[in-house]
């Protein structure tokens, strides 16, 4: 753990105990069981607006605390920890960090003070294929005197069917492919010719696929000039992709805890499994892989805190090395557990789907590799 | 606790007095090459050290009645950098093998005070160079099965047997042993730690030479060699309390960059370039390859992040941990695999052995993976750095072997 400031500490630990407290995985599991919509339970929000979470981000003109993005990431990785399902991620960390960058003065004073309060739930739409790739981003902003007209689609919203407003990535200029081009508008859930129908995924989170159909926007609505949100979008997205590294860290430290305490207590051959060397040096080099990990998560997080001029090449890192350590610890999870793991009663596999879905989001390891060597030149 | 603008005074300090007495002849000395001996140094490098003794900032941390600078981690880490912004660097823990890193702070933690004021201002001044006698034939990392004999004699332990791996025996002046003082204790239970003179009729060294074509190891033989009872560290038959703090000493100084890394080296990913060619779009020419290139890159970058965040968490004062386990291996892991991309990336370039059809640089790169192979073995098998991780970190039991 970094070297915490009193008050991160105070965060953090009333993070830990609320998880613990008031969304243990078990309510996770509940959630799930019922199958809402959106993917989580009102009163866990609730409580976590209460908390005052959702202004751990915004700056206090806007009703927020200012307490940086390391802080942010110590209660994410704590609610990491217990699966907690909330829209606090999606608008509070990645919302507010769009309109932060992006917004102009009305649109923060706007909806900011609505994020911090949970009666707005601002999210990211970007992706539309397969895989995350914004240079890929082919919905259509065509601009027709003082308004814009988006159509397309946009596919795994988070939160999408809890939104209030969407950060839609669109394109004004250029070809699909090109980085140079796009734009960031705002929209509200509401506007005519935008719908959108829940996506059901293996974590049980609230997703969704929203369809543009010819959706009209004025230029209020537009954060930052047509056509250059490129820049301001990496930032955005490296910023998300550090938060999404923070819960990685919870989900993973969760699972080898769950691992640790299964090796110290399950007896085989007549003896704790623990005492075998085969399976004391596969723990020692997950424990290993999980300290380098959050050396990577947490220097993310202090850089962005930091405005260093190397945020991008410390998000891709940390998004790579949380994803491999979070990769091998979820499938070793499983493995060690044997036959008790592949059962839906226990909650490896709520852990193990959980971590598939945080390693493709905001681009998976490959993506990131790809990209640091890039940022290196070669 | 050094407050921030004392050690900015302190660095101007440090930054004048080395700019004005590092020898411009010594820039460009490359340290790393060989294990340096008394033998082949100029008088300049002589001088240098000298200069860096008589401030005790060759062993700043140590107390300045042996030899050291009294100096908090903090103002070390100041020297460190200011010696390394100058180009110049500090031959003194190089000068004495295992003086500084190991021996020195395992005297100054077990050592009486006449054990100190004999032994460590020797180390701190560079004159005093010491090998490390502990494993034997056939013990390997199972150091505890150690057969050297040492009887008492009265004033002396009279030691019979063999040691292997100590590195650099035949130009070190003094060797810290592990021997059996009593063969029906159990295991770990009769054996001492001594200090003995290397230049006496009852010790033999020889070189062995590696598949790397160096020999910086030795073979030594104790044959009727005397230490005197004053040199025994610890108590008698304790000496397994002493060899584990010693090895926690090595763990701990092989966590970091290994010595032998020259500043100015090229990145790996331009040596890459330069050897395989780019794509239209400026990435490697062979995707494969670029990709675990890129991946050892990462790994590096996760070590050193690794090694300062447990750094500030410590707040500067860096205790010899278990931590030390997870870093040696993860520095190995990081140098061995840089090590087999350099020779994969030169292709036919990268298996030469000697001649001119090879650069120095891809000679050197082929002794250097050679030699590497010797991290993941030596100071504790990337295996028993496991097992202590898993035993001292995790809590997990004890293997069913002992160890």
């Amino acid at each position: 753990m970094a070297a915490l400031t009193e008050e991160q500490t105070l965060i953090k630990d009333q993070a830990t105990s609320w998880a613990s407290a008031e969304a243990p995985v078990s309510k996770f599991r509940a959630m799930r069981n019922e199958g809402t919509e959106v993917g989580f339970a009102k009163p866990t929000w609730d409580s976590m607006v209460e908390m005052g979470w959702t202004g751990i981000l915004v700056p206090e003109e806007y009703g927020g605390s200012d307490l940086g993005y390391l802080t942010f990431g110590l209660v994410l990785e704590e609610l990491g920890k217990q699966l907690a399902a909330s829209p606090l991620f999606a608008s509070a960390y990645v919302g507010a960090t769009a309109l932060l960058l992006a917004g102009t003065d009305e649109q923060k004073s706007s909806h900011l003070p609505r994020i911090v309060d949970g009666t707005e739930i601002v999210t990211l739409a970007v992706d539309e294929g397969p895989r995350h790739a914004p240079a890929r981003t082919a919905m259509e902003a065509k601009s027709e005197g003082g308004k814009h007209v988006l159509t397309g689609s946009k596919t795994l919203v988070l939160e999408g069917m809890s939104a209030t407003h969407f950060i839609v990535v669109a394109r004004s200029t250029g070809k699909v492919g090109e980085a140079q081009g796009l734009s960031l508008f705002i929209v509200s859930a509401d506007a005519a010719g935008l719908s959108r129908r829940p996506m059901k995924t293996m974590d049980s989170r609230g997703y969704a696929e929203l369809s543009f159909d010819g959706v009209e926007v004025s230029d209020a609505d537009l954060m930052g000039p047509a056509g250059q949100a490129g820049e301001v979008l990496d930032e955005i997205l490296d910023r998300a992709r550090a938060g999404v590294g923070a819960e990685m860290q919870g989900v993973g430290s969760q699972a080898f805890a769950m691992t640790l305490d299964y090796l110290k207590t399950r007896k085989q051959f007549g003896a704790v499994i623990g005492s075998f060397q085969a399976l004391g040096h596969r723990a020692a080099e997950l424990f290993a892989a999980m300290e380098l990990a959050r050396s990577c998560g947490e220097a993310a997080l202090q850089e962005i805190d930091a405005q260093s001029n190397s945020v991008a090449k410390a998000c891709s890192l940390s998004k790579a090395k949380v994803g491999d350590f979070l990769h091998t610890m979820s499938n070793q999870l499983i493995q060690i557990h044997g036959g008790i793991g592949m059962t839906d009663e226990f909650d490896a596999g709520l852990y193990l789907k959980r971590a598939r879905v945080l390693e493709t989001l905001y681009g998976n390891q490959s993506y990131h590799r790809d990209r640091y060597a890039r940022l290196l030149g070669f | 606790m050094t407050k921030s603008a004392d050690l900015d005074g302190f660095r101007a300090e440090v930054s004048d007095w080395v700019q004005s007495n590092f020898p411009s002849a010594l820039k460009g000395f490359d340290l790393g090459a060989d294990s340096p001996s008394e033998k082949g140094v100029s008088g300049e490098f002589r001088a240098w050290r000298q200069a860096l003794a008589d401030k005790g900032w060759g062993t700043p941390t140590w107390p300045k009645e042996y030899g050291g600078a009294g100096r908090s981690d903090p103002e070390a880490k100041v020297i460190r950098q200011e010696i390394a912004k100058a180009g110049a660097f500090n031959p003194i823990p190089p000068m004495t093998g295992m003086g500084v890193t190991m021996v020195g702070p395992t005297i100054l933690e077990y050592g009486t005070d006449e054990q100190k004021a004999k032994h460590l201002p020797g180390i701190a001044s560079g004159e005093v160079r010491w090998c490390l006698g502990l494993s034997e034939p056939n013990a390997g990392s199972d150091l505890a099965s150690l057969s050297t004999k040492a009887v008492d004699e009265g004033d002396a332990f009279i030691l019979n047997g063999q040691k292997i791996w100590t590195s650099g025996a035949h130009i070190s002046q003094w060797c810290g042993a592990v021997v059996r003082t009593d063969p029906k204790a159990k295991k770990r239970d009769g054996i001492s730690f001594v200090m003995l003179p290397m230049d006496q009729k009852g010790v033999e060294t020889r070189l062995i030479k590696l598949i790397s074509g160096a020999s910086p190891f030795c073979e030594t033989f104790f044959n009727d060699a005397r230490a005197d009872k004053s040199d025994l560290l610890g108590d008698l038959n304790d000496g397994w309390s002493v060899v584990k703090r010693l090895l926690q000493h090595e763990r701990q100084s092989q966590t970091s960059a290994p010595a032998a890394v020259k500043i100015d080296q090229e990145p790996l990913q331009e040596q890459a370039k330069r050897y395989v060619g780019t794509l239209e779009d400026g990435t490697l020419a062979d995707p494969d390859l670029r990709l675990r290139v890129v991946e050892n890159l990462m790994d590096a970058e996760a070590h050193k992040l690794t090694v300062s965040r447990i750094t500030a968490e410590a707040k500067g004062q860096v205790k010899v941990s278990a931590a030390a386990s997870i870093l040696k291996n993860s520095m190995t892991r990081v140098a061995q695999t840089k090590a087999e991309l350099t020779l994969e990336m030169m292709g036919n370039q990268g298996i030469g052995w000697e001649g001119e059809q090879f650069s120095e640089e891809e000679l050197r790169s082929v002794r250097d993976w050679l030699m590497g192979k010797a991290m993941s073995i030596y100071g504790g098998s990337a295996e028993i750095q496991n097992n202590i991780i898993s035993k001292n970190i995790l809590g997990l039991p004890e293997t069913t072997q002992q160890g």
